[in-house]
């Protein structure tokens, strides 16, 4: 697998550090305990289009948002973390 | 159904054996049932089976959306063992452990299970004493276990790599009551067993949502051949878990990776038991046929493509590599992926769902293979009876909410990595 990273081109996905779904957003204080466990434990784990993180650890080192399909790794779109979601 | 002897054998044998009857029905669904297990692979065939033999209750089907033990239970590396550390897990593998030991006896088939022994390598002083540790773990809860030295290793397996410069190999825990077991006859076996005593075995029968009576709960499920309607409905769908709870409106802590086996040309008998290399991860028995039978780590995202990659096939091998060179020669011949429910705390879920009706029996990450009959006792006593097994009643759904977690690897909440 290949991985479009935005800055560096098309990399071996071995050069990336996996970080998963990146969904769930740590909860602002104060917070209730089920809304922590929400963000920590539970998962969608959709078979299909899923955005995970993924560290470009030996390349630019940046955060990448990657939106690949769990059922054939197909990558439909890539952009840095830092530039959010809008991207 | 015809009891396998010597004698049916010989008499089918004189016959040509064109006159065994089927081991199995394969059933047209009714309109309803007592109890639907979705799930047609070890776990689910189990837990019909023990349903009907230990809780007399037959009017059960298994739904398969494929053919039986055509998902994980076909996907694995067939290893069996109960050399947990923790408390909630030690006795639901032990006992899983004995129930392997009857099965042949209890099932009337034969499924091969092969006691040579679980050898687990250690490699530094403190990884001898974190062993030293789970072993004394399990022989308090009356599990075999043997610290073995560095020569006794090489007398059971000269042929690993001793003087390896990074990982010399000082040594190893032992479960001697470890080792193998023939997946597809532990399937069948339990398919018998099950469609003897009443169960219906329905194939190609897709779930695609859940029936609800007024009050929510779940009253039967829909599928691919029509409503099936049912007082209880257990899901035993490992890797698909997710995609069934969501049916019903839940959200689980479990993520879904694949997971690769391998198995190379046939060899002459050279790997004794099984062998797992401490400190990388790999694992490799050999089987009846002489192909070496091996794994590692899962690929590391999430995935529903039963199919992995390219560098975890090559980090395997390396594991194996840096283990014992003399496989070096050996040609691979095939591998397989598998999706595996990873739980966010490596620990399985047995236990009710928070709907009326639905029962969970998942999460069961890298190690679902040996539980199967475990999981299918203990399972068919929650269907049953409504309580947990007194085995499984750590395997709660809620723990993750509460903090009791089952962290055997004391990693923290992290599905990707186990």
């Amino acid at each position: 697998m290949r991985i479009p990273c935005p800055y560096c081109g098309d990399r071996d996905s071995q050069e990336f550090v996996y970080r998963g779904d990146a969904a769930p957003v740590r909860p602002s204080d104060p917070a209730e305990e089920t809304e922590f466990f929400d963000y920590v434990y539970l998962r969608e784990n959709p078979a299909g289009p899923i955005d995970e993180l993924w560290y470009h650890a030996q390349g630019c080192r940046n955060w990448i948002t990657l939106t690949r399909d769990t059922r054939d790794h197909a990558i439909s779109a890539a952009r840095l973390t830092s530039e959010g979601k809008s991207a | 159904m015809t009891h396998y002897s010597l004698f049916t054998l010989l008499r089918n044998a004189f016959s040509g054996h064109r006159h065994w009857d089927r081991a199995w029905r394969d059933a047209e669904p009714q309109e309803s049932y007592d109890v639907i297990i979705v799930g047609g692979g070890g776990h689910g065939l189990a837990t019909a089976y023990y349903l009907a033999k230990e809780h007399g209750i037959t009017n059960v089907a298994v739904l398969e959306k494929g053919w039986i033990g055509g998902g994980n239970a076909g996907r694995n590396t067939t290893i069996i063992r109960s050399n947990y550390g923790l408390p909630g897990n030690i006795p639901f593998y032990e006992w899983s452990m004995k129930l392997w030991e009857g099965m042949e006896q209890d099932l009337n088939y034969n499924t091969m299970v092969s006691q040579r022994g679980v050898l687990n390598l250690y490699h530094s002083d403190a990884q001898r004493d974190a062993y030293a540790r789970r072993g004394n773990m399990m022989r308090l809860h009356g599990v075999d276990a043997e610290l073995l030295g560095r020569d006794q290793v090489q007398a059971m397996a000269p042929f690993l790599d001793y003087e390896n410069a990074r990982f010399p190999i000082q040594g190893g825990l032992l479960q001697r009551r470890g080792g193998t077991a023939r997946h597809d006859a532990v399937v069948w076996g339990y398919a018998r067993g099950a469609s003897d005593r009443g169960v219906d075995i329905i194939q190609n029968c897709a779930v695609t949502g859940m029936l609800r009576g007024p009050d929510g709960s779940i009253t039967g499920v829909e599928t691919t051949r029509g409503p099936i309607r049912a007082k209880k409905v257990g899901l035993s769908v490992a890797g698909n878990s997710s995609r069934l709870a969501e049916m019903a409106g839940l959200r689980l802590p479990i993520e879904s990776h694949v997971l690769q086996a391998f198995v190379s040309e046939g060899l002459k008998p050279v790997i004794p038991g099984v062998i797992t290399f401490g400190a990388g991860h790999f694992y490799v028995s050999q089987s009846d046929k002489g192909g070496l039978v091996f794994g590692g780590d899962i690929d590391g995202y999430n995935s529903y493509a039963q199919r992995g990659n390219l560098p975890t096939v090559e980090d395997v091998c390396e594991g194996g590599m840096a283990l014992m060179p003399m496989i070096g020669r050996a040609r691979l011949l095939r591998s397989w992926g598998g999706i595996m429910d990873m739980s966010m705390d490596g620990s399985p879920i047995i236990d009710h769902a928070p709907v009326g009706g639905l029962y969970l029996n998942a999460g069961w990450c890298y190690g679902g293979f040996k539980a199967t009959p475990a999981a299918g006792w203990c399972f068919a006593h929650l269907l049953a009876t409504d309580q947990p097994h007194e085995t499984a009643a750590d395997f709660r759904l809620d723990r993750f909410a509460t903090g009791h977690v089952i962290d055997e690897k004391g990693q923290g909440a992290q599905p990707n990595l186990h």
